[in-house]
């Protein structure tokens, strides 16, 4: 089975691409999964299923969305090995800008919409910067110039993606990512695969539901700033 | 050459790397380094920060130096794009898969329209050159770029440089001025004469508009046209994409003519996909579509450039029709 990790930011337009590259994927016969992993509720569960595609759907709640990523694709690739899906796609948000569900040796996928300000590729960090592929988005309501200067910023933080320009309503572009796919390593298991970058660090008060403000509430592993 | 830029971010000060390579400020936005002591080489001046910073994102003092390297390697290799002095469009199958036989070249510098009822696969055949297609999108036709098919791996390099796409659905969403938006562009191209661009590209969008907007102007204030005269101007002097399709140009004080040519006068292939008389008959050559398929190859005749004229003065009369309603006057049949 082929995994791929498709992360970006809330209404990015992930679960679109995802769709339209299920249409390239299946005109080839392939069998494809989608766990999406989210916060707190998600309405992407209707779209995978009106679209016949098995999907999983869990929520972090409480728990840091990366942490909980982390701590569940291994159950659920063993998931996507018993469908016997040809590929199992994870579809994450990245919220914090620093969430990057990217792992060593599986195809990693950054969804990024034009609209977003031209800036954005610069501030979304690890997860753009670690990314094989940056798939662009709503790059059709834009400028032609506003594209060039919104992928010459992606560039700047990762010379090294393939850059795809992807219409989610119409599927223009989704063709080539489907081209893509094919470098998705085959695997049978997680076990002993390493992030590409480290999650966030949080152990202190308030990851264990502490609510009240004020340094004695403040214990564990903590990052002040300087105030002059 | 990496071997050059290593010695350069080793030796020279950040002042001189930066006098070399404005866009290297970026580098340092980037990574919150941008309070740097300028007068130190990169490596000394890491030496005086909190290495937290770096940290952060995943480098240390030896691993910042590479990707400053690599940022560097990439911006200054950005300027290479295909030149493309020809494509081929070689027939594939209608959408009742009967077999679409052509063999269609554009040279750099033709004006191609392509016509046919909406859902006819216009955007289809359009789709195809954007990616390359070597028969295997649904409609099996190939696109042969200066003569030759192309290996995917080619098409992967080329994915994005190649095509600039014009539509009437598109907007500016920047808050910037026309003049800082124009910089912006020149600047990512790195283009080796900014200010001389910028210029350039000012005086072209203004010259296919009636009404005139300055360097201050906000791009988002612009009216519709002078916002498609902008993009059309920005395309022909600042794009390096060799391929320009456009989908319609919507007839709003923009000269259309005078867009068209000035795009193919930047020797790009411009391909129209359009239903507007006009654009369709200042090409060349017309496309028609029908059932997924190219159905007709039509050179457009003397006869209709001449028909042209005549369809101008139409589409004038309805232009001023049209201007009249807007300011609040009557219209009576002489008006037509």
């Amino acid at each position: 089975m082929r995994l791929i990790t498709v992360a970006g930011p809330p209404s990015s337009g992930k679960t679109s691409v995802i769709l339209r590259l299920a249409d390239i994927l299946r005109e080839k016969n392939q069998k494809i999964g989608v766990v999406k992993f989210d916060c707190l509720t998600s309405f992407d569960k209707i779209r995978y299923t009106e679209y016949d595609i098995p999907v999983l759907v869990g929520f972090a709640g409480k728990f840091c969305p990366d942490h909980f990523f982390i701590s569940n694709v291994e159950d659920a690739v063993r998931w996507g090995m018993r469908e016997g899906f040809d590929i199992l796609i994870t579809e994450s948000a990245g919220l914090c800008n620093r969430c990057s569900p990217h792992i060593r040796g599986v195809l990693a996928i950054c969804v990024i919409d034009n609209l977003s300000g031209i800036h954005t590729p610069r501030k979304i960090g690890p997860m753009l910067k670690f990314a094989d592929i940056v798939v662009v988005t709503k790059g059709d309501i834009v400028s032609q110039a506003e594209r060039e200067v919104f992928m010459f910023n992606i560039r700047q933080v990762n010379s090294n993606a393939k850059i795809i320009f992807i219409n989610g309503i119409t599927g223009q572009g989704a063709f080539m990512l489907g081209k893509h796919t094919i470098f998705a390593a085959k695997i049978a298991s997680l076990r002993g695969y390493k992030l590409r970058f480290t999650t966030p660090a949080s152990v202190c008060s308030y990851c264990t539901g502490e609510t009240r403000i004020g340094e004695e509430y403040q214990n564990g592993m903590l990052r002040k700033m300087e105030f002059p | 050459m990496i071997n050059d830029l290593y010695d350069r971010v080793t030796n020279e000060t950040l002042q001189e790397l930066i006098a070399d390579y404005p866009i290297v400020a970026d580098f340092f936005i980037n990574y919150n380094l941008q309070n740097l002591e300028n007068e130190l080489p990169f490596s000394e001046a890491l030496n005086k920060v909190d290495e937290n910073i770096l940290i952060d994102f995943g480098l240390n003092k030896t691993t910042v130096l590479d990707q400053l390297v690599l940022f560097l390697q990439t911006v200054s290799g950005e300027e290479q794009t295909t030149t493309v002095q020809e494509i081929t469009i070689l027939g594939g199958q209608t959408k009742s898969e009967d077999v679409e036989e052509f063999v269609f070249s554009i040279k750099s510098g033709e004006i191609i329209s392509i016509v046919g009822p909406t859902g006819s696969g216009k955007s289809r055949f359009l789709a195809d050159i954007e990616c390359l297609a070597q028969r295997d999108t649904p409609t099996k036709r190939q696109i042969l770029v200066n003569g030759r098919a192309l290996e995917d791996e080619e098409r992967f390099v080329m994915d994005g440089r190649l095509v600039a796409q014009l539509s009437q659905n598109m907007n500016f969403v920047m808050d910037l001025s026309v003049g800082e938006f124009l910089e912006m562009h020149a600047k990512s191209r790195l283009h080796p004469n900014p200010t001389k661009v910028v210029a350039e590209c000012f005086a072209a969008a203004n010259e296919l508009v009636g009404e005139k907007f300055t360097l201050q102007t906000k791009v988002t204030q612009l009216s519709g046209g002078q916002s498609r005269a902008l993009m059309i101007a920005d395309t022909a002097c600042m794009s390096t994409s060799p391929i320009v399709l456009i989908d319609e140009i919507e007839n709003a004080g923009v000269d259309r003519r005078q867009a068209i040519h000035m795009l193919a006068k930047n020797e790009k292939i411009v391909l129209i996909s359009t239903h507007d008389p006009l654009l369709a008959l200042m090409a060349g050559k017309r496309l028609v579509i029908k059932n997924g398929g190219v159905y007709k190859i039509i050179e457009t005749t003397p006869e209709e450039r001449e028909s042209l004229a005549k369809i101008e003065m139409l589409d004038n009369t309805l232009q001023s029709i049209r201007n009249k309603l807007r300011i609040g006057d009557r219209i009576t049949p002489d008006t037509i």
